[in-house]
């Protein structure tokens, strides 16, 4: 068991209060997933030319002024760590594939959780309840966001292990379930220059469809790939900087509810993570097919 | 009323946003045999699961909005209606009694159901009355994919369409299927709709209060070619 939880804001109003409701939803799904918590907001971009990667330390004493300092040095120019509890951003002058590889090269000290235009990947071992907590995730604004809760059955409880897992820039994926050929294709994958943190099976997930993406596939093709490649359970919730797409395997054995209101789009495993939403009672509500590709964005996912 | 309490009153309500699920079921089930037929609302109910599980009296239970997983799970007698889409399981194992679904239901509706009668008004997605046993099922919208999958007895009628592998390893359970049907499951075959299954087809609809002509529907059952082992069936085991 897992839980997922997505949430895309229509209207402009209901921004400011996205990780309060995000927040909602995750301790609602706290019994489906109390082993770790992570979610990505899609928030304030970057200005035109700079980045922001989000990047996780271990340390008692994190080295955020210092690696501030020295993304400084390399790039012209980067912001202050904004600190949120072990995590940092920072908005760095440069390309974001640029900085995040510099980072992973020269600062194994400190894992890069995302890096993009607008996302902000933030995840920690233990639950909902202490991570909402421990984040404030209550107070984070944003377009769109994901999280999820993770019952563990694959692999080691880590920060690393745990959900969203970065997929590409902007992009990341949230999964419930357990694939069963998550070894060999990660071999497989490893062979074509895809890297892994872990030996968790939904960052194979996430290795295929940056993969797949990497070499010409749209996310709605990387995604149809799954079918084919994926042996195992699955549903799926990719987050995009538009917006974020759905994808549940054709047995279908892993839930998932998707809503519909004037403001808001939201999906989680279960309905009653939605029904703290407001004017849930109202939405429109739906068990999203099997084997079928839902997305919703600000611009049709490309 | 304390916890302990039957609910005998004339019309109780349970608002789950106060009260809990465990307080609400154990108030439900402290009442072996209430008279007169108590009525139940069940307000705000969220998506919670297992609302007005393991009843065993005659209650019309009113559920306001939404309901999770399992919800009217091992019904006996009791009348459970729910004002909006049920979660996975809603009705499994009911040994008697009615629910009725306004809305849609997810995954395995009315699975293992030994006796009463589930109406779902919108869809069913996959594994409606999955191993059915003896309970009747009437589906207005369509159902997903595996539905009556290894069902024995009982029958289950679908006004729209089925999904994929419909009635797979199908014992003696009927289907009824207005619409088209994706695709038969092992050892599932249309047979004959003769004047005993218009006759069985239209009482359940009048039961259900659907109106549709039982002529337009197609049956299906078990071609009884994998009840015993055979070495030839061996691929469809």
């Amino acid at each position: 068991m897992c839980g997922i939880a997505g949430l895309f804001a229509k209207r402009d109003a209901l921004q400011p209060r996205l990780g309060a409701h995000l927040s909602a939803m995750l301790e609602q799904l706290a019994a489906r997933g109390p082993d770790s918590t992570g979610v990505a907001f899609y928030r304030e971009p970057a200005p035109a030319g700079s980045c922001k990667v989000s990047v996780f330390s271990a340390a008692a004493e994190p080295p955020w002024r210092e690696l501030g300092e020295t993304l400084e040095a390399r790039f012209g120019d980067a912001s202050e760590p904004r600190v949120i509890a072990n995590h940092a951003v920072y908005e760095v002058s440069g390309e974001p594939a640029e900085v995040q590889e510099w980072l992973r090269e020269l600062h194994p000290e400190v894992t890069v959780m995302s890096a993009g235009t607008t996302i902000e990947i933030l995840k920690e071992v233990g639950s909902p309840i202490e991570f909402v907590r421990r984040f404030g995730l209550e107070r984070i604004d944003g377009t769109h966001a994901l999280g999820h809760t993770r019952m563990a059955t694959e692999s080691r409880v880590t920060t690393q292990g745990s959900h969203p897992f970065s997929t590409g820039l902007d992009l990341c994926l949230v999964h419930n379930g357990s694939l069963s050929n998550h070894n060999r294709l990660r071999r497989t994958l490893a062979r074509e220059g895809i890297r892994f943190q872990t030996e968790n099976d939904s960052e194979v997930a996430a290795g295929y469809l940056t993969w797949r993406m990497r070499e010409g596939a749209t996310l709605e093709q990387a995604l149809e790939g799954c079918l084919d490649d994926l042996d195992g359970f699955y549903t799926f919730a990719v987050g995009t900087a538009d917006g974020f797409a759905v994808l549940r395997d054709p047995i279908a054995c892993k839930p998932a509810v998707l809503a519909e209101t004037d403001e808001w789009v939201a999906m989680a495993s279960e309905y009653r993570a939605i029904a703290v939403l407001p004017g849930a009672e109202h939405a429109v509500t739906w068990e999203p097919e099997p084997g079928r590709v839902y997305s919703w964005g600000m611009a049709p996912v490309a | 009323m304390s916890a302990g309490d039957a609910v005998r009153d004339a019309v109780a309500s349970f608002d789950l946003a106060s009260v809990s699920v465990r307080e609400c079921n154990g108030r439900l089930h402290a009442a072996r045999d209430p008279r007169p037929p108590a009525r139940v609302r069940v307000l705000n109910p969220g998506g919670r699961h297992s609302l007005a599980v393991g009843l065993d009296a005659d209650y019309e239970v009113e559920i306001e909005g939404h309901a999770g997983y399992y919800c009217a799970g091992m019904n006996q007698r009791a009348t459970v209606h729910v004002h909006g889409n049920c979660g996975v399981g809603v009705a499994e194992n009911m040994m008697s009694g009615t629910v009725v679904v306004d809305g849609s239901a997810s995954q395995s509706a009315g699975a293992t159901a030994r006796g009463g009668l589930l109406m779902i008004g919108g869809d069913a997605s996959a594994r409606c009355g999955i191993s059915l046993k003896g309970a009747d099922i009437v589906v207005r919208g369509s159902v997903g994919h595996m539905s009556a999958f290894m069902a024995q007895k009982g029958c289950l009628v679908v006004c729209g369409d089925a999904g994929e592998a419909l009635g797979d390893s199908l014992y003696e359970a009927r289907l009824y299927v207005r619409g088209a049907v994706a695709g038969l499951g092992a050892d599932c075959v249309e047979k004959e709709l003769r004047a005993e299954h218009i006759e069985q087809l239209a009482g359940l609809l009048a039961r259900a209060g659907v109106d549709a002509e039982p002529t337009q529907f197609r049956r299906y059952g078990s071609a009884r070619r994998l009840y015993n082992f055979h070495v030839d069936n061996l691929g469809s085991y």
